[in-house]
């Protein structure tokens, strides 16, 4: 039932994307000779987007604003421009850089694997084995579930008297402390992947519905074997799909701090320091210089980011048509 | 119904032989289930451990909690014992989460008024909103959704830095409002609704307004039924992001009786292990539930929320 409905909607996406551009134009030019009825037309959109644009405004837009003033000022009494000095600063904090590098080491292991594995569950299921939905279900429970709720779980299994110790050790492995070691990267890895593993598998098994079973149909007829069909047919289709599945999943990479302190607490061990437990530090000593720096920082990577996605998305959205 | 449909999908691989195609499902299979148990475990086990005594817990677990908390010199048991089944189902700890100790009802109730006020109000300005965004046309209405995007997309190391400020100057810093209130604008749900709201044929709004209808008619009576399923999802969606949220009261809350119960939980210190898993159970009924009976729906609005173009 859902796949009809979701192939549906990718050809309608792929509709908007090809018209996307040229209505503009169009608007553009009515704007300048404005008949009388368009406003008439456009008042009840715009009174309907009114209340978010304006909560938006006022509670992230605004304020952001006053965070990129605060990150060029010396102190919020003071005043006094100082551009760059809070950038700087906070480049040399030995703290933050070693938030930031955890955070960009934990990003560059746990998207690619995120990517990945997602894709090879979509594929699994999109293959003729029995009990898909079951199977399906129980990929996607995870996300569903608290992840404060199954934390004692998790602390149980890899805690230094914990199961997988316990197992191990029948090998004649020593113990590992896995949270309070460098291996704590692994099992926040882990915690992470368990828990976003299912949404990348829907994202990936949308699109492969999306995939025309004409082109796979004539491939077969050809005599494609099913790694060429794999890798000429379903993963060209699928690049738009692998792209935002990564940068969604760099993005929850970047929320991973809830997992860590739920694990945790306040004081993980060096390795899983992120950066959010360097924001949370720095509120409590309410440094708003360091603070906003920090903020402007991060959302300026996070827009170049997007920035791209959005790029390429439009031109994979003309590649594949 | 969906296995039926996947089956469909699947072109016949011709080149392999029967018997080959049969290994390999089987391969494909086993590996699929190995998966699902790992990805069901932790869940189980926690249910599984709430039907403990608490005398069992701490049989079980004795190695694990009395070294986190009080720095390992108190072991009860030496070995931990992670298990499936109770060695007695007992509903004691069930008893005392219900009944003795009021603390944990009162953070599942401060949860639920946090989460629900959210939800209700979040989905209100999204409909709208999105509404709007799918019948304006312009480059200015694609700069804003772009903008709603990036919020949208912003980890909470930023947000919670302009949410900070303004419940400060608001006054509303370590109340309920300082998490509500960001939480009801937060551009999640118009970007989704706002992929639907776009499919809705102009020809279908235009021939209403031709029979009369008001434009306030035409998005009660055509365009909120038509993404009835959506709503759904997003609802699913906004609700367990929310009933998991650590973040926000930890920044914005300094009044620990405020906090909701996914913050509380991971604050049980050792001696309540055996409560701790009943505590988690309850609080996973209520996602459980909305998993349960609105899968199709959850998987629909995943499927939706696919690509950053409105």
């Amino acid at each position: 039932m859902l796949n009809g409905k979701r192939s549906s909607c990718q050809g309608d996406e792929n509709q908007m994307k090809k018209f996307g551009a040229k209505p503009n134009k169009k608007e553009k030019t009515a704007r300048e000779k404005p008949p009388k009825t368009p406003w008439r037309d456009k008042a009840f959109p715009m009174g309907c987007i009114a209340p978010s644009f304006i909560g938006v405004m006022i509670f992230f837009i605004v304020p952001f604003i006053v965070i990129l003033y605060y990150s060029v000022v010396d102190n919020p009494i003071n005043k006094d421009f100082v551009f760059l000095d809070n950038y700087i600063s906070l480049l040399h904090n030995s703290a933050f850089k070693k938030a930031a590098l955890n955070t960009l080491k934990f990003s560059l292991t746990s998207v690619p694997l995120a990517v990945i594995l997602g894709l090879a569950l979509a594929m699994l299921l999109d293959a003729k084995i029995p009990l898909v939905s079951q199977f399906r279900a129980s990929f996607l429970c995870p996300m569903m579930v608290p992840v404060a709720s199954v934390v004692l779980i998790w602390q149980v299994i890899f805690h230094y008297n914990g199961t997988l110790n316990e197992f191990l050790a029948k090998f004649g492995i020593d113990k590992i402390d896995w949270l309070k070691s460098d291996k704590a990267m692994i099992v926040v890895t882990l915690l992470f992947l368990w828990k976003n593993l299912g949404y990348n598998m829907i994202l990936f098994l949308s699109a492969l519905g999306g995939i025309s079973k004409d082109q796979l149909e004539v491939a077969t007829l050809e005599g494609a074997g099913a790694w060429y069909k794999f890798f000429h047919i379903k993963l060209r289709h699928l690049s738009p799909t692998i792209l935002f599945v990564a940068i969604l999943s760099l993005i929850n990479s970047f929320k991973v701090f809830r997992e860590v302190y739920l694990l945790t607490g306040d004081y993980p061990y060096d390795s899983i320091y992120m950066l959010q437990h360097f924001m949370n530090n720095t509120f409590r000593s309410l440094d708003y210089q360091k603070l906003s720096a920090a903020a402007i920082l991060m959302s300026i990577v996070i827009i170049v980011i997007l920035a791209l996605l959005f790029v390429a998305e439009n031109k994979f959205g003309e590649d594949t048509e | 119904m969906t296995a039926q449909n996947t089956q469909k999908k699947v072109t016949p691989k011709r080149k392999f032989s029967r018997r080959q195609n049969k290994i390999v499902l089987a391969v494909m299979t086993v590996f699929a289930a190995v998966a699902a148990v790992i990805f069901l475990l932790p869940t189980v086990l926690t249910i599984a451990n709430s039907f403990m005594s608490s005398s069992e817990i701490s049989a079980n677990y004795g190695a694990v909690f009395s070294t986190t908390e009080s720095g390992g010199k108190t072991f009860i048991s030496e070995k931990v014992n992670l298990k499936f089944i109770p060695d007695m189902v007992s509903f004691s700890q069930y008893y005392t989460v219900l009944f003795k100790s009021p603390d944990y009802l009162l953070k599942f109730w401060n949860s639920v008024i946090l989460v629900v006020p959210i939800v209700i109000f979040q989905l209100a300005v999204a409909a709208f909103a999105s509404y709007g965004f799918a019948r304006l046309k312009g480059r200015l209405k694609e700069i804003l959704f772009f903008v709603y995007v990036i919020v949208m997309m912003m980890p909470y190391q930023v947000t919670l830095v302009p949410n900070y400020l303004v419940s400060d100057a608001l006054g509303i810093l370590n109340t309920r409002w300082a998490i509500i209130l960001p939480a009801v604008f937060t551009p999640y749900s118009v970007f989704i609704l706002t992929k639907v709201m776009r499919r809705i044929p102009v020809s279908l709004i235009e021939a209403a307004k031709l029979d009369g209808a008001s434009e306030l008619q035409i998005f009660r009576y055509i365009a909120l039924p038509l993404c009835k399923s959506v709503i759904y999802s997003v609802i699913i969606l906004v609700f367990i992001d929310y009933w998991n949220m650590v973040e926000q009261p930890l920044i914005l809350l300094s009044d620990e009786n405020l906090y909701p119960l996914s913050v509380f939980l991971s604050r049980i210190n050792s001696g309540e292990i055996g409560l701790a898993f009943a505590v988690a159970t309850i609080y996973m009924i209520p996602t459980l539930l909305m998993f349960l009976y609105g899968e199709d729906y959850l998987v629909e609005g995943i499927a939706y929320s696919g690509g950053i173009k409105g």
